[in-house]
């Protein structure tokens, strides 16, 4: 009988224990914060991409959520401070998916914002993908990005193809030429690595059908900084084009070359480097009419506002291509999330893949898990300012060729 | 047609011995086999940098301030962090070791400090970047001007090691640093001063070449590189070696680059490197070691 009682007891009491814990974790089931983790290059050869596109953005973006309590989640009623786990993925793809494996299995955390780079983007790609993580890209730019949303349908590519920007400048080209405002010959280079490599494939194909004549075609190693033969032999050349799909220190010398030597090609395009606030830093007045990718709205005041605040985070100014285009992602999931109310991953994916969202460039929706005619694909340094000048979408400005003669 | 790579050739020559010459003097007689070389490098670039930006100090009038500054903390790293390494390495073989690991944690140390106070962005500024015509062809009056003090504190140290009394001691201390105790050379103390003198040289190096490239906080192994190239070809602790074998890669890279292509530039680098490597492995100005 004693034993029947003890028996009984415990059983009660392990009832008890077993109903009670679901119920006390739904009503206080919640957390303390929303995790967010990112694996970034802060130190390697990509420290300097990441730096000025990506982790301003990610700080800027904290910091106005938690400013305002968090993130708005229905499911508790309230809103939910964000707490952000970091790693330094030193540059390194293998390291990326370490630290974002680690993310995930270790630190449990919510969502993930992605690394910086194509090439670590793609490398993590799999991992985002196997975990159900939603991977809203801004730093990656690659002609496979179709064809990757269709097989990792949680990854978004804001950035687009290659293919896109080369297609707009193209149809500039063309129309110049029809003009007569330049010749049918145009000087290319790029660096040996994956940026240069893709759009300069992309920019051969695109030229040739096109029928322009490429008179000078050549890559050159990373890390090159010394560019005298190469703009010496651009010069030779009897080119009105000079097309470099190049990487930020190249980009410098290479303009620091031109204008030693009094190179004046009509339409200078150069790379990634070109829309940083280093360029016009460096060039002052001879930073005008230099060409390239991204572009800025002379007359939007979102994305004017969004410059003052990263200028007060920083104390510099956003690069004039992906960081724009970054915040939006990162407006655009914060919007996703409040309206699933909830951490569900897949319903987030859902939301971004179908919703409208405001942002700071304007009204975004995605087709294919990419933005459609949202952003300026080229841009040119006029009075200052990088202005976008393709797409033809309403505020576009207007092209100026020839390129400014360089002022000693 | 012809002068134009040959000048820029020699201006790229003159920078790459700028940028190994400490090199030579640290590796070839302190034996520490610097890896946080590029480093200071880069810190120099920084110091130049800022000292132009924000107190607007030309970076030639900021060689005098950074490069004594240099040869001081690098006395001082030699010091205060190399000598218990020196104390207990039984032979220079492993003192050579043994400052490969120490000084690749310097490397991270200098590294996380640049990052934590600079970013990892790019910074470049302009200085001197107007064209000078020699010979109808043009180059950038800073390149000169980095090619110009390559030559002179090149040719300045080789006459002061090989003519000076001073000189004599250090050559005997990266010859045989036992010898060199036995005729009464303070040997530490030489070798102190070589390397402050190396950490000297680089400052200047980095002073120059922030004048005209574009840096960031992670270029430091670059650099390192770079050096450890052209010291190793133009053997080990000879300035002589420094300044020709700085000359070979960078005119080899410029007549590479305009009569055959810009992308076999490092290609035809490192064929060089190996054919030295095979044929003279003490390096073209290297003694043969017994």
């Amino acid at each position: 009988m004693k034993l029947n009682a003890k028996l009984l007891l415990g059983l009660a009491a392990a009832a008890a224990l077993s109903l009670s814990a679901p119920m006390l974790s739904a009503q206080d089931a919640a957390p303390k914060s929303i995790k967010i983790g990112y694996a970034i290059s802060k130190t390697g050869p990509n420290a300097g991409g990441a730096n000025i596109t990506q982790i301003p953005n990610y700080q800027l973006w904290v910091q106005e959520v938690n400013a305002k309590g968090g993130l708005m989640l229905k499911q508790y009623g309230k809103r939910i401070p964000i707490e952000v786990i970091e790693y330094d993925d030193r540059s390194n793809s293998e390291e990326a998916v370490r630290a974002v494996e680690r993310l995930i299995e270790q630190d449990k955390v919510d969502l993930l914002l992605p690394p910086w780079g194509t090439g670590i983007n793609l490398a993590v790609g799999p991992t985002f993908n196997k975990h159900g993580y939603p991977q809203l890209t801004f730093s990656a730019v690659t002609d496979r990005a179709p064809e990757l949303a269709k097989r990792w349908p949680n990854s978004f590519w804001f950035l687009g193809t290659s293919k896109q920007y080369i297609d707009a400048l193209v149809d500039l080209l063309v129309k110049l030429r029809k003009e007569g405002k330049i010749n049918d010959q145009i000087a290319m280079v790029s660096v040996a690595d994956g940026f240069g490599i893709d759009l300069s494939k992309a920019a051969r194909a695109g030229f040739e059908k096109a029928g322009f004549k490429l008179v000078f075609d050549r890559s050159y190693p990373i890390g090159t900084q010394d560019m005298a033969p190469i703009i010496g032999e651009a010069q030779r050349s009897k080119a009105d084009t000079f097309v470099a799909f190049s990487y930020p220190p190249d980009t410098v010398a290479l303009v620091d070359q031109s204008r030693l030597t009094s190179y004046a090609p009509k339409v200078m395009f150069t790379g990634v480097g070109t829309f940083f606030p280093l360029f016009p830093q460096r060039f002052g007045e001879n930073a005008e009419g230099v060409m390239s990718l991204g572009g800025w709205s002379k007359d939007n005041k979102a994305t004017m506002e969004y410059r003052e605040k990263i200028r007060k985070l920083v104390n510099r100014d956003p690069d004039y291509w992906g960081s724009q285009i970054g915040y939006s992602s990162l407006q655009m999931l914060e919007q996703a999330i409040e309206r699933v109310g909830k951490i569900d991953r897949a319903a987030i994916i859902k939301e971004l893949q179908t919703g409208t969202f405001d942002t700071v460039i304007g009204k975004i929706k995605l087709e294919n898990n990419m933005p459609k005619d949202a952003f300026w694909l080229l841009g040119q340094w006029q009075d200052g300012l990088y202005v976008g000048v393709a797409p033809q979408r309403p505020g576009v400005a207007e092209l100026r060729v020839p390129k400014a003669p360089w002022k000693k | 047609m012809f002068t134009e790579p040959l000048l820029s050739g020699v201006t790229l020559g003159g920078i790459y011995a700028l940028i190994a010459m400490g090199l030579t003097l640290q590796y070839g007689v302190a034996r520490i086999m610097n890896l946080s070389y590029g480093e200071s490098l880069v810190a120099a670039c920084f110091a130049a940098l800022w000292l132009f930006t924000a107190i607007s100090v030309n970076p030639l009038l900021g060689l005098f301030i950074i490069v004594p500054l240099a040869a001081v903390i690098n006395w001082l790293v030699y010091q205060i962090l190399l000598m218990p390494l020196v104390r207990r390495a039984p032979s220079r073989d492993a003192l050579e070791v043994d400052s490969i690991l120490a000084t690749f944690g310097l490397l991270f140390v200098a590294q996380g400090v640049m990052l934590a106070i600079f970013g990892g962005n790019y910074f470049s500024y302009d200085f001197l970047s107007i064209p000078v015509k020699i010979f109808g062809a043009t180059v950038s009056a800073s390149r000169l001007l980095a090619l110009g003090f390559a030559v002179v504190i090149g040719l300045a140290l080789y006459l002061g090691l090989t003519r000076t009394r001073a000189g004599t001691a250090i050559r005997a201390v990266a010859v045989d640093p036992v010898s060199a105790l036995l005729v009464a050379i303070d040997v530490r103390a030489t070798a102190a001063f070589a390397y402050a003198l190396g950490g000297a040289l680089v400052a200047a190096g980095g002073v120059l070449v922030s004048m005209f490239l574009t840096f960031n906080a992670s270029l430091g192994v670059v650099f390192t590189m770079k050096a450890l190239i052209v010291v190793i070809m133009g053997g080990v602790g000879n300035l002589l070696g420094c300044l020709v074998a700085g000359m070979i890669l960078g005119l080899t890279e410029t007549f590479v680059a305009t009569y055959v292509d810009p992308g076999l530039t490092l290609a035809a680098t490192y064929v060089i490197f190996i054919l030295v490597l095979l044929l003279r492995p003490q390096g073209l100005f290297g003694a043969r070691r017994s």
